[in-house]
């Protein structure tokens, strides 16, 4: 078994407020990440696949079409947008690094063949901020 | 002959942003601003580079207390940017285009008048972790 991984970089706006709450109730929660107007983030992505290595490419699987499928269904409706509005799959979600690494997987996982699985989804929300998500 | 030493305080703050030039129709602005000009904004992680020069000072050594300096860029500039909306949220951006040009004057201008005059300064700003700027230049 052989794990690669492709690192991508996207910045978005966003805001931490749950609609149910109330202001207050969100302030409380959230602090400045609940601020109204938004504010924003420069991600660093990494996503691991794992798979056997095919004999005759050597290739685990081509890094220019991970790369591709990355930049489709995750970078084109990510990049510079605002998570909350303007993004269809984070739709009445929250939009918390750990949401947005598990919808992310949920958007890469059906494009990959048969042998070559996902292993991780790991996000960085700030340099000394992120997170990991394995599917489970 | 008296040396002169550059002492830095690095500081990071987020914010969302938007470029746009309201006197521009929405077509010149996309062409020129492209994604950057998405109406619902996007944001950034800025690292904030604040650079002091001076001769040290004979009784403690210091250009500048870098604590001293850490607080000031806090009151100065975090408490006004950081987790904001640099078009929406602040007096700063309200007529001025948030660019990392613009924002790396402005923190300049913000924090000059609290610097000992006999100090220079300089500003970097970091946008991504690839584009950065410097004031003065």
């Amino acid at each position: 078994m052989v794990y690669l991984t492709r690192l991508e970089h996207f910045n978005a706006a966003h805001k931490l407020y749950n609609p149910n709450w109330t202001p207050e109730k969100n302030e409380a929660m959230f602090g400045k990440c609940a601020n109204e107007n938004w504010h924003g983030h420069n991600y660093d992505l990494f996503v691991t696949i794992k798979g056997q290595v095919n004999e005759d490419t050597g290739f685990l699987f081509d890094v220019k079409k991970l790369s591709e499928l990355i930049k489709v269904h995750v970078l084109e409706k990510l990049d510079h947008k605002n998570l909350n509005i303007d993004v269809d799959f984070m739709r009445g979600k929250m939009c918390s690094t750990e949401n947005l690494a598990k919808a992310i997987w949920e958007q890469l996982a059906p494009h990959l063949p048969e042998e070559v699985k996902l292993h991780c989804i790991k996000l960085y929300e700030t340099a000394r901020i992120y997170v990991e998500y394995f599917g489970e | 002959m008296q040396k002169k030493v550059s002492v830095f305080r690095h500081e990071h703050f987020n914010a969302a942003h938007r470029l746009y030039n309201p006197a521009w129709t929405d077509e010149k602005n996309d062409a020129v601003f492209g994604k950057c000009n998405n109406p619902s904004f996007h944001g950034h992680n800025y690292e904030l580079v604040v650079k002091v020069t001076g001769v040290p000072d004979a009784a403690t050594g210091y250009v500048m207390d870098l604590k001293m300096l850490s607080d000031l860029i806090h009151r100065e500039v975090h408490d006004r940017f950081d987790h904001k909306n640099l078009n929406l949220d602040t007096e700063e951006f309200k007529n001025i285009n948030p660019t990392a040009e613009n924002i790396a004057i402005v923190i300049y201008e913000l924090l000059r008048p609290h610097i000992d005059a006999d100090k220079e300064m300089q500003i970097r700003l970091y946008e991504t972790p690839r584009n950065f700027v410097e004031y003065p230049a």
